[in-house]
Formats: C-alpha cells, structure tokens, sequence
C-alpha cells in the first residue's frame, strides 16, 4: 500500500465533522440520547428480587401469623400489597400478576405452633418470571424457617452441626445494578458506533457523491480512516460522558484503573466501528445496511452475556459469541469495575477486541478499495 | 372510507410484496428463524455453576460434602485448589463462580458437634448467579447437616408448603419464549412497514398514488393489511415453534392471542408508517426507530427485568412501551389462561397505542401528500 496522507485524512475528516454536525436534529441524538438512555435503562436493568409484591390471606389473624407475616415483610424481600378475605382473591391476585407471591395462613394456624403438632402455611408462587420466583422463593423459605426454627427452639440444635458461612465477594450487597450497568454502556456504544457508520460509505454512493470521491486524489484507506476518525472520537466522548455519569449516579464503584478502562473503550470503540463499516461496504443501499445493522444488533446484545448468562447457553452459541466484541468488552468492564482486574488478567480479552477491530476494518478498506476500482 | 379502493391499495401491496421476494423472505422467515435460534439459545436457568475447591481437611467427611455439591446438579467442580490465596485469583479471572472452602478441623469438628462452619466464597460481580447458588448451597448444606446430625428428624414448626403456579418447574424457557414472541414482535413490526413508505419514495410511485382519488386512511390500511396479515402468520409460526419445539404450554385462548396479536400489530405498524413518513430522512427514521423500539422493547417491557422492580417514575415510563402490554398478554395467554378479563387493563393499552399509531400514521400522510 502506498503511503497515507495525513493532509487528505484531514480533510475527509473535516467533511465528515462538517456532515454529522450540519443537521440540528441529530445532534441531539449523537449526545444527549445516549445519557438519557442510560439514565433510563440503568434504572431498569435491576434483577434483586426486593419488595416482591405479596398477596397475604390470614384466616388465623393471631399474633402469632402476624408475626410471620411481618417477618416476610421485615427483611425488605417482601411487600404486602393485598390483604385478601378469600382465597379467590389470592387466586385472582396471582392471575392478574397484582401480586406475584401469596401467603395463605390457614385458620388453625396459632392453635397448631401452640400444640407442637407443628403447622403449615402455604405459598402459592407465580412462577411465569421463573427467575423472580425462584429468588423469590428462596427468600420465603429461609425467612419462614428462622421463624419456625425460632418458635420450636431449635436455633441452638442447628448451632452443633455443620453450616454454611457465604461471602459474595466484589460486591458483598449483591446489587445486581452493579454488574448490569456496564452492560447498559457497552450496548450503547455499540449502537452508536453502528447507527453512524453503518450509512456512511453507502449514503455517498446512493447521493452518487461517492463518484466525486472517486475522481478526487483521495485513496480507500484515506476516505475510511477519514470516515472514522470523527464518529471514534463522537464514541469515545460520548463513553467518557456515561461512564462518569453511570458512575455518579449509579454509585457504581470503579475498583480498577481508569487508563486500563480508557484502553478498553478505545479498542471496543474500534471493533464496534469495524462492525459498523463492514455492514457500510456489504449494503448496496442505504435500506439494506438499515436491515443488516438491525439484524446485527440483536445477537450483538442477546449473546453477549448482558443479560443471559453465556456459559449457560448451547455449545455452538458458545463459539459463536467469540466473535462479539461486546461479550469481551462486558467481560472487561465488569472485572474492572468490581474486581479492580488489570491487562494481567485481562490480556485475553484485549487481544481478542484488538483482532476483531483490525480485522475488520482491513477487511472494509479492502471491500471498498475494490468496490470503487 | 371505500371498500373497493382500500382493497385496491392492499392488493396493489400484495403484488408488490410478492415481486420483492427477498422482503418476502424476510417477512416470513425471520421471526421464526430467530425464535428458533434464541429460544434455543438463551435460558437463565442457573446450572453448572463453576465451583472450585479448597479442601483443607482432605477427610472422607469432607469428601463426602464436596460430593454433595458435585452430584447436586448445580454445580460442577472445575479446580482444585491449594491455598487460601489462590481464591482471589480464581475469581477475579472468572474460572470459577463459587469457591467451596472446608477448614482444616471440619471432620473433627462435625464429630465433636462443635458446630463446622465451611465457606462459600461467591464472585458477588454477578448478583444473580450469586444469590441463586447460595440458595442452592444452603439447601445442599441443610441436607448434608440433616445427614450427619443425630436429630434424625429435625422438628419443624411451621412448614411452608410451597406450590409455583403457570410454571411448576420454574424453567426459564417458559419464561423467555412467549416475552421473544412478543419482543421479536415489537422490533420487526415497525421495521416492515417502515419500509414500505420509504420504496414509495424512491421509486417515485408515491405521486402516482397521490394523483389518484384514494383517501389517506384508505391508503394507510390498505398498505398495513397484507402487513398486519404477515404479523399474524409470524405470531403464529412463532407460537408453533414455542409450542411443539421447546415445549412451552399454550394454556389459554389462541383466539385471544390472535386478536391481541392484531391490536398489537395496527399500532406497531402505523408507527412505523408515521416514522418514515413525517422523517424524511431515511437515516434519521432508521435512528428514531431503533431508539423507540428497540432497547425499550428489550429493556423496559419486563422480558427480562422485571418492571416491578424498577424505581415508580420508570413504571410509569414503562406504560408508554407497547411491548410491556403485548408480553403480559403472551404470558398471560402462554402460561395462565387468563381470559379477556384478566387482560383487559393490557389489551385497552393495546388499543390505545394502535389508536395513537394510526392516527399519526394518517396525519403524517397528509402532510406529506400536501
């Protein structure tokens, strides 16, 4: 390849600068939507199971089954949004997802704790967010039994065998937020990297100012880094403005180093507008790179490990989701924010950012090279 | 509001639909193939999670606690280790969600009642994963307690009797298919028809249409009625592949998920009538689309994140995402049964939505063709 010129590069970038900017209209997406976003989706991306709504039937009404409704509703994990009469309303509760747990305390209830015949009470779980349910759940079972062990005198039997001590680590409150933000950003990103480059090479072959370009001194190489270099610089900025305000306002604690977080970006940065490019160059339209990037976009955040555990999934996804850089740059984030992990532990998937990102864009430059011969 | 013409327009539709067969192809194929391809794909069911251990006491006690863990099903021993220090490393790098360490003492422990205590180090990262496997353990560990323990029968006195309605075995695929249906919904729909005003335009023939005396609304439904018919095929191949592939009960009305299903998709479409119609721009509609439908149809609709979870004021945001109303009735309809009037608060938001659709859907094309 002959030598680059930096002064032409210049100058594609200035048209480029000069396009992205001239439509007031999309200035607010290039800035403002990504913050809004984040701000929106960081509060929903939110799996610990608090203040489950709870449907309560007490046909006891003792101290005794308040008490253990207000055990339930004590330790956070559960809220008390329907006081039912009938069991037909614990039923109906459930069906129209009002309330997604339901206690029903049947009516010998206290008289039974009082016998030693011992009593049971019954938990109906709606299990149709089977994840919800299973926590949900747990929770109920391990309150109801510290109540039981509580009333039987049992606390001290237990104390003689062998227990369990568990210590989550990185993140000892188990906020799932923590670990979702990240996500959040990397998804935005992705999209923004996409949505602006994706057009850009077919747009000025639809305008037909690609011919101009063509008859201009300007090489392939020249036009595409030119191309690129705005929207990396529009991606990295907007990284810089969510990641701080992800940060402050998530209370999100960055445990690692900044600058090892900045490599990160850059090389996510570079593998998300590779992806973005190659779409550019395989479309013939603009509709057709529209279609492609919709339909890259979704395998992009359904196998990335955002929200579905990857090592859960079949083999063969598994494999494929090697070549998504939005799972190696999850993966990055995540161990920086909350494990303080550096390059040592990391290098795997730095290296793997860097090839899908050179990768890429080679490929792109040499697609449009011989696509305008 | 002519039959004749508002046919006419659909069939002009159909015929271009149909000389166009890689949108064709599109239309029909790509739900399914993606049902088909998540469904299988994606679960969070949480199994195998990667264990490694520290066994300190190296007893056939110990043996017998880490077997335990092993043969549970939830977990599956990925290492060994030496050191307490070699913890740290093990989760930081990932290579284990979970470290099970058995102190030096636990066998003699367990014998003298001294009350043994083992750890259970989690990589706290992943909240989820974290707070389902200690759940798991502290089941593993009870059981294993109750074993060793003279008390044969430990007296409980109170005993929850738990039974999980719509979804006995709580397996997530339940869960996850009938949101995919609704989500995958959400996103295609606009997509489709957004399209279809866009080749209008750039084959010029949008004049030829404005010249001729059909009125706005005859062409906005003329031109959503093959679509609104290919939504319907999709649901319902979706609904099959759900259904007889991976096994999700099809509990309550087909009738009613269809009928849902055209609520849904009137609006869904008219919205992307409107889109690409008022936008000019074929760029800027393409971003406006995705920032409408895409992240909130995923994030805010409560496919995966449950939306009583979220702070109130995004609850309410959440009213505004169609997707939300169309999951609650997939599910509904998928896994509870419920009727029309269980339903009834989803399918008015249903309405109102393809109301607002189409009526902007119609406005927008009288700007444009005045």
């Amino acid at each position: 390849m002959t030598r680059l010129s930096p002064f032409r590069i210049r100058q594609i970038v200035r048209k480029e600068v000069r396009q992205l900017l001239r439509d007031p209209r999309s200035r607010p997406i290039l800035f403002v939507a990504p913050v809004v976003q984040l701000l929106l989706f960081g509060y929903a991306v939110n799996t610990d199971v608090r203040s489950t709504p709870l449907a309560v039937l007490d046909l006891d009404r003792s101290a005794a089954s308040r008490e253990l409704v207000d055990e339930l509703v004590a330790a956070g994990y559960f809220e008390t949004v329907i006081q039912a009469d009938r069991p037909r309303e614990l039923v109906e509760a459930l069906d129209r997802g009002q309330a997604l747990i339901a206690l029903e305390v049947p009516p010998r209830f206290s008289r039974d704790l009082a016998s030693g015949r011992g009593a049971a009470v019954q938990l109906l779980v709606d299990g149709t967010d089977s994840n919800t349910g299973t926590i949900a759940l747990g929770h109920a079972r391990r309150t109801i039994l510290a109540y039981s062990l509580e009333k039987g005198g049992l606390g001290e039997s237990l104390a003689i065998g062998p227990r369990l001590e568990p210590r989550a680590w990185f993140n000892p409150s188990l906020e799932s937020r923590v670990y979702n933000v990240p996500g959040v950003i990397g998804i935005l990103i992705l999209l923004m990297c996409l949505l602006l480059t994706s057009f850009s090479v077919v747009r000025e072959r639809e305008l037909g100012t690609l011919d101009q370009l063509r008859v201009s001194p300007v090489k392939p190489a020249e036009l595409i880094l030119g191309k690129t270099i705005p929207v990396a610089v529009v991606a990295l900025i907007d990284l810089a403005l969510i990641t701080a305000v992800g940060t402050a306002w998530f209370d999100i604690p960055l445990k690692g180093s900044p600058l090892v977080l900045l490599a990160a970006s850059l090389l996510f940065i570079l593998s998300g507008l590779a992806a973005g490019l190659l779409i550019s160059t395989v479309s013939k339209t603009q509709q057709e790179a529209f279609l492609t990037m919709y339909l890259v976009l979704l395998p992009s955040i359904i196998l990335s490990g955002f929200f579905f555990p990857i090592h859960s999934m079949p083999e063969l996804f598994q494999w494929v989701s090697f070549l998504n850089p939005v799972r190696y740059f999850l993966e990055i984030v995540r161990a920086i924010f909350l494990k303080g992990a550096g390059p040592v532990v990391l290098w795997p998937q730095f290296s793997a950012l860097l090839i899908l990102g050179t990768a890429g864009i080679a490929v792109a430059i040499r697609r449009f090279a011989r696509s305008i011969a | 509001m002519s039959r004749r013409r508002l046919f006419a327009i659909a069939r002009k539709e159909v015929i271009q639909l149909a000389r166009d067969p890689r949108s064709l192809v599109l239309a029909f194929l790509l739900p399914l193939l993606l049902v088909l391809v998540f469904g299988y794909a994606i679960t969070l069911d949480v199994r195998d999670i990667r264990l490694a251990v520290l066994d300190l006491d190296a007893t056939s006690e110990s043996r017998r606690l880490v077997d335990a863990f092993a043969e549970s099903g939830y977990f599956s021993v990925r290492r060994r280790l030496e050191r307490y220090g070699d913890a740290e490393p093990v989760l930081v790098a990932g290579q284990a969600s979970a470290v099970l360490v058995i102190p030096r003492d636990f066998a003699a422990d367990v014998a003298a009642r001294r009350g043994a205590p083992v750890q259970l180090l989690l990589d706290g990262s992943d909240a989820n994963t974290a707070t389902i496997a200690m759940g798991y353990a502290d089941a593993i560990m009870s059981g294993f307690a109750a074993d060793v323990l003279p008390i044969r029968d430990v007296f409980l006195a109170v005993e929850a009797e738990t039974r999980v309605w719509y979804n006995q075995t709580l397996e997530s695929r339940n869960m996850i298919v009938p949101g995919l249906i609704a989500v995958l919904m959400s996103i295609i729909a606009a997509m489709l028809t957004s399209l279809t005003i866009a080749r209008e335009w750039e084959r010029g023939t949008m004049e030829q249409l404005v010249a001729t005396p059909v009125h706005r609304l005859e062409v906005v439904f003329g031109k959503l009625l093959p679509y609104v018919g290919i939504g319907l095929v999709d649901v319902a191949l979706a609904s099959a592949v759900g259904v007889f592939l991976f096994g999700v009960p099809l509990r309550g009305s087909a009738a009613l998920l269809l009928a849902a299903s055209v609520l849904f998709l009137l609006g869904a479409q008219g919205l992307g009538i409107f889109l690409s119609a008022a936008l000019r721009s074929q760029v800027l509609a393409t971003q406006a689309a995705i920032m409408v439908t895409y992240l909130p149809s995923l994030l805010l609709s409560g496919f995966v994140f449950a939306i009583a979870n979220m702070p109130a004021a995004l609850q309410v945001v959440s009213y505004a995402v169609p997707a939300r109303y169309f999951i609650t009735v997939t599910r509904g309809i998928f896994l509870k049964a419920v009727g029309l009037e269980a339903l009834l608060g989803s399918l008015i938001g249903l309405a109102i939505y393809s109301a607002i659709g189409l009526g902007l859907a119609a406005r927008a094309f009288r700007k444009e063709i005045a």
